[in-house]
């Protein structure tokens, strides 16, 4: 059982757990991510890690409600146990191999889209503590889904806020900021990594793809055990098929088929939310999520 | 009485349990157990002991079971086996003890994997529990993976008086007994559970959610939590895809993903929020147990249910009895056929398998009979969900984070048959992780090897 010990809502559907896991906390690394399994009937959760600390001995996740399993979850609170809790899974960056002092002549750009903020942020700060600068652009549908700003702002070395609605910030989204950057600014930069929805990071790697700035991007499909063994998160990249669990979270954007990674996360999207509808919706619930007739 | 004959066991009817999921198989009552047991000739030189994994003396315990002493029968088995109502039901003892059964030279084998099973249902029903050992050895063994390999290498080890810790990736213990077989094989709240329950009770400890690899090292565990020898019993959890167009189209499983949600999951459970597509028009290519497990859980979960192999019914790797089961059941089996490409619809769904007829050609070098493509037969199946059951693959995750040690071509980890040793000082290895997908019993067999194994190198 691993114990909740802090808990935060960062907006009506985002909520900010701090988790009491030795061994994650112990290992974890930027990029890596746990799963999550709030009790005996609940679904394993893949979450990305958003912060640790090795002195609490804690791992720090974000999450959204999209079905019922994260509702479930959002409901426990500070003190609550939570039933299950594994990790750190998959890679962690890439960079981290590199020399820091190579880091430090690297200018590197951090997009983070909607709850993409939480993974972005551990990157940053990580790069942060070894005195390496990097921006960061963190882009959401109106002010009120803007999350972790003061976090990043206190990492990154500059930070840019958009939102489609023109709410807060830059009005626009994040390639609107990557393009005022680049061709305005005339801002360069080696390395992007972003993380957000599929929809942005492909758009973000069409961009960048065109002014030849290398891409990382971070998927998060549905997986089940997160270690391997089922495959549901596979996911073409480079015309090879690759199992995000393992392989991944983080990819080469310039290679991931990002249009199979839409439709394969629809699948699922069906089955889930097709439950928290009718949840919600109890027996008035006769379609409008899409999916049922 | 019939010597030459074994008593039937009773099972559900097919027509009824090719909707459920309770167990297929009912067992035998005291008397008929008692019956068939009567029938064993109780050999001087058993030949059955010797088709045995791990060396169960059965005619001694079924000679216990003809004197009506079956308690007397569970403690001869817990000598041998941590698992006995597991192997009783998914042994293949067709091909190992009762093979050699000289009874069956002249008529029915002696029904040993049923006689084994009810002795253990019997003693969890009376509440029987193995002897606990009285000696200690102070010294710690760290057991990864609490499969069929690491239950049993922990509990002959804790017998032997060892502090044994298992450590487990997933959130439930058991490996491929509670993910990859169904429950209407294996159940896992009587069956499973309370063997994991009576390793327990013999002192060990199974600490879950930890993948070792990337949660600890196995050199963390030997140097900073103080283990003196470790276990990989990791398994062949990896699996594998045909490499064909359209297989990344949604509605295509690995046998491991759809058995997962709905075994370890219980996604056919109401009340569990895990979701499974569980397809309407099913084809589950392959034909091993794996296989056979994935088309008799879609077939319960309400699809019609193909089989697509590209061998013949006698090729077929399941065991008889399962094949046998799975007919019954309504599973339509389309054998010496071959799938070419996943046809999918404009929102990326399964819609068809374009497969090709096949012919068994000549014996290649395994002495296996090749299929050949027919040319000109290419068909087309209409289906809206494929389940992929090609096999399985060690996960590289332990070889790839420990040092020293070392896998083949097929990323199997490469350690001695008899004791378990790995090129690694005090690191053994057996099971699946070692042989690649195999068997319960034979994963038993090397965590018996390797308990001992590990017991010698401790004592020099």
């Amino acid at each position: 059982m691993y114990e909740i010990i802090e808990k935060r809502q960062l907006s009506d559907a985002i909520v900010l757990m701090e988790v009491k896991a030795e061994r994650v906390a112990k290992s974890c690394l930027p990029g890596q991510f746990v799963i999550v399994k709030i009790d005996e009937k609940g679904e394993r959760i893949p979450l990305t890690i958003c912060d640790y600390s090795r002195e609490r001995a804690t791992v720090t996740i974000v999450f959204q409600i999209v079905g019922a399993s994260t509702k479930r979850m959002a409901a426990l609170k500070k003190g609550d146990f939570i039933r299950d809790f594994v990790g750190p899974l998959g890679k962690s960056c890439e960079w981290l191999s590199e020399p820091v002092e190579d880091l430090k002549k690297k200018k590197i750009l951090f997009v983070a889209g909607g709850v993409g903020t939480a993974p972005v942020y551990p990157q940053v700060k990580w790069l942060w503590e070894q005195g390496v600068a990097a921006d960061c652009i963190i882009g959401a549908r109106n002010k009120n889904l803007v999350i972790l700003e003061e976090e990043v702002h206190k990492v990154a070395d500059n930070l840019y806020i958009t939102t489609d609605d023109g709410s807060y910030g830059m009005k626009g989204n994040v390639n609107d900021c990557i393009k005022k950057l680049v061709r305005e600014d005339g801002k360069s930069y080696d390395l992007v990594v972003a993380i957000g929805p599929l929809i942005m990071m492909k758009f973000v790697c069409l961009l960048t793809k065109e002014l030849e700035i290398p891409t990382i991007v971070s998927l998060n499909p549905i997986m089940v055990d997160g270690t391997g063994m089922c495959g549901a998160c596979r996911v073409s990249v480079g015309g090879q098929v690759k199992f995000a669990c393992v392989d991944g979270p983080e990819f080469d954007g310039h290679l991931v088929d990002f249009d199979q990674a839409m439709k394969r996360q629809q699948m699922y999207k069906t089955e889930e939310g097709r439950k928290y509808l009718k949840e919600q919706e109890g027996a008035t619930h006769h379609g409008g999520c899409g999916h049922c007739d | 009485m019939d010597v030459l004959n074994r008593v039937p066991v009773r099972e559900q009817d097919p027509a009824e349990r090719a909707h459920n999921f309770a167990e297929v198989c009912l067992g035998y009552s005291l008397e008929e157990a008692k019956a068939e047991a009567d029938r064993c000739l109780k050999c001087k030189n058993p030949k059955c002991q010797t088709g045995c994994p791990v060396n169960i003396d059965i005619p001694r315990f079924i000679g216990k079971i003809s004197d009506g002493d079956v308690e007397g029968a569970y403690h001869v088995i817990s000598e041998y086996s941590a698992l006995p109502a597991v192997c009783g039901r998914v042994c293949p003892q067709e091909s190992q003890c009762e093979a050699k059964c000289i009874r069956g030279i002249k008529g029915d084998a002696i029904s040993i994997g049923k006689l084994e099973r009810f002795v253990a249902d019997y003693a969890r029903e009376q509440g029987i529990r193995p002897v606990v050992s009285a000696e200690k050895k102070n010294k710690k063994v760290a057991v990864i993976g609490s499969g069929p390999a690491g239950l049993t290498c922990a509990g002959d080890l804790a017998k032997m008086g060892y502090d044994v810790t298992i450590f487990e990736a997933l959130h439930e213990p058991g490996g491929v007994l509670v993910y990859g077989i169904p429950e209407f094989r294996l159940p896992k709240e009587t069956v499973v559970k309370s063997e994991i329950e009576n390793v327990k009770a013999l002192g060990v400890t199974i600490e879950t959610n930890v993948v070792v690899g990337k949660s600890v090292t196995i050199d963390e565990l030997l140097t900073e939590e103080g283990f003196s020898a470790v276990f990989i019993g990791s398994g062949a959890g990896l699996p594998k895809f045909m490499g064909i167009p359209g297989e990344n189209a949604n509605g295509v499983f690995s046998a491991n993903e759809y058995l997962t949600r709905n075994n370890l999951m219980k996604a056919f459970t109401e009340g569990y929020d895990t979701p499974i597509a569980a397809g309407k028009k099913v084809a589950v290519v392959g034909g091993g147990n794996v296989a056979m497990d994935a088309a008799r859980t879609a077939l319960r979960l309400g699809a019609e249910v193909y089989i697509v192999y590209r061998r013949g019914e006698e090729e077929l790797p399941a065991r008889v009895e399962e094949v046998h089961h799975a007919k019954e059941e309504g599973v339509v089996f389309k054998l010496l056929t071959n799938p070419k490409e996943i046809l999918v619809d404009e929102n990326g769904w399964v819609k068809g398998m374009r497969c090709v007829k096949m012919e068994l050609g000549e014996p290649d070098a395994s002495g296996r009979r090749q299929p050949v493509e027919m040319p000109g037969s290419e068909f087309v199946l209409e289906l809206d969900t494929v389940i992929m059951s090609l096999g399985t693959s060690p996960n590289p995750l332990i070889v790839s984070t420990t040092e020293g040690l070392e896998a083949n071509k097929r990323g199997c980890i490469v350690a001695r048959d008899e004791d378990g040793c790995t090129g690694k000082k005090a690191v053994f290895a057996g099971g699946d992780a070692v042989t690649g997908a195999a068997t319960v019993i034979l994963a038993m067999g090397a965590g018996k090897a390797a308990a001992k194994g590990i017991d010698e190198y401790l004592s020099h």
